[in-house]
């Protein structure tokens, strides 16, 4: 089972490493958003660091909707569909290797993405440094949250417009907790519920994930 | 020996029958070729075959697998398959395509050079796919059947956009498969090479009209 999600995964990435769509194309559209999201706000270095976390994570969220789409675009061909079917693969082993190509994939960008937004919405550093683990826990909830509703919009002949529609509502937990723990560590506040909301949020979404991504692939 | 047995097969895509009662012996070490129009069923029966489609009438066996319940999954990791598209991943070179499909079925990753030798693609091997020809990646499905060895070989219009000397490698694979022990089934619409020895099976609105078995 690990063996085939390590190779699933490597194939992503490798997919991926061909293509250059993350470099040119996600990363780019994730900063330049950061950009307007900083002028929208205005010059008030204030302003901005307090609405640095939420700016943050819906940038973080378009960003995750467009390697999504991507990620579950391989796939989407028929003839391709049908010989991954052929290979017999393990769908969970499907699931979580896919799943692991996108966190990492969702990793480099959020790094970069708060990197961008400790520089452009004067976020305190220190804030910035503690929160990559609430970032990397937020990240593994969108990546698996992210194959699941993937899957579902890829049957659809409007993959595109449908995987919004399904995903967002699907990513407020995730939106919400990753933005009120990102506050707290500015604020100090407290952290604890908004990490356990998201620690909870990846184990539902990986016990549904290895539920049903078989009978998704089948439909 | 019987390797595939289908009686009273009905596959249907919303209400309309793709098949509609087929019963269908198939031998091993023989192959089969299944002719009809447009629309007659031909993929379908196929897909049925490969353990792609679920009946929604009807009982079968292939390779010893029920089609009808979950052991089509497993069915699938016996049978090979060449569709009318593009099977593999186009940012991916045929190489690396066939070695990722090798190390997920546990298959022989050491046949992949003289497989992308046997087809003539040993000198495009490390390419992206996406700049080969429409037939260059037919002949790399081709290549994949020759790395898994499968017990059954459903090959859908295999003889299209390839050139003369496609079309004579795989007759030849063909022929090299069933005197391996393998079933071959494969569509047609147009005649088969004068060296391919089938057995024919008509099909016409879902329905086989014709059968050698």
């Amino acid at each position: 089972m690990i063996r085939l999600v390590l190779l699933v995964a490597q194939k992503d990435l490798l997919i991926e490493r061909r293509s250059r769509v993350l470099l040119w194309q996600v990363a780019p559209f994730g900063l330049m958003t950061l950009v307007l999201c900083g002028l929208a706000v205005g010059p008030n270095a204030s302003t901005q660091a307090k609405l640095a976390p939420g700016l943050f994570y819906i940038v973080m969220t378009l960003v995750a909707l467009l390697v999504i789409n991507r990620t579950s675009q391989l796939e989407a061909a028929r003839g391709t569909a049908t010989s991954v079917q052929i290979l017999g693969i393990d769908p969970g082993a499907v699931f979580l290797g896919k799943g692991l190509a996108m966190f990492i994939q969702l990793s480099i960008v959020g790094s970069a993405l708060l990197a961008g937004t400790t520089v452009l919405l004067h976020v305190p550093l220190h804030a910035a440094i503690v929160t990559v683990p609430v970032l990397l826990l937020a990240t593994a909830t969108l990546s698996l949250a992210g194959v699941l509703y993937g899957r579902i919009a890829a049957s659809s002949a409007n993959a595109g417009t449908l995987l919004p529609a399904l995903a967002l509502p699907a990513f407020a937990p995730v939106l919400i907790a990753g933005e009120r723990a990102f506050s707290s560590l500015i604020t100090y506040g407290p952290l604890a519920r908004w990490v356990w909301l998201l620690g909870v949020s990846l184990a539902a979404y990986a016990c549904v994930g290895l539920l049903l991504y078989g009978a998704l692939e089948e439909s | 020996m019987a390797v595939a047995s289908l009686c009273d097969v009905v596959v249907t895509t919303g209400s309309f029958p793709l098949l509609s009662g087929v019963n269908l012996t198939l031998e091993s070490a023989t192959t089969y070729v299944v002719t009809g129009p447009n629309g007659a069923g031909k993929t379908s029966l196929l897909r049925v075959l490969a353990g792609l489609e679920v009946p929604s009438r009807g009982t079968g066996t292939v390779l010893g697998f029920d089609i009808c319940s979950a052991e089509r999954r497993e069915l699938r990791r016996h049978v090979g398959w060449l569709g009318h598209e593009t099977s593999f991943y186009p940012d991916l070179s045929p190489a690396e395509n066939l070695l990722f499909a090798a190390r997920t079925t546990s298959a022989d990753v050491a046949l992949i050079p003289s497989a992308l030798e046997r087809v003539g693609l040993a000198h495009r091997a490390k390419v992206p796919l996406k700049s080969l020809s429409a037939g260059q990646q037919r002949r790399l499905s081709l290549a994949w059947l020759l790395v898994r060895r499968p017990q059954l070989w459903l090959l859908d219009e295999p003889f299209a956009s390839l050139d003369d000397e496609g079309r004579d490698l795989t007759s030849q694979l063909i022929g090299a498969a069933q005197a391996s022990g393998a079933t071959v089934v494969l569509t047609s619409h147009g005649a088969l090479p004068a060296d391919t020895n089938a057995a024919p099976i008509v099909i016409v609105g879902g329905r086989i009209v014709e059968s050698a078995s």
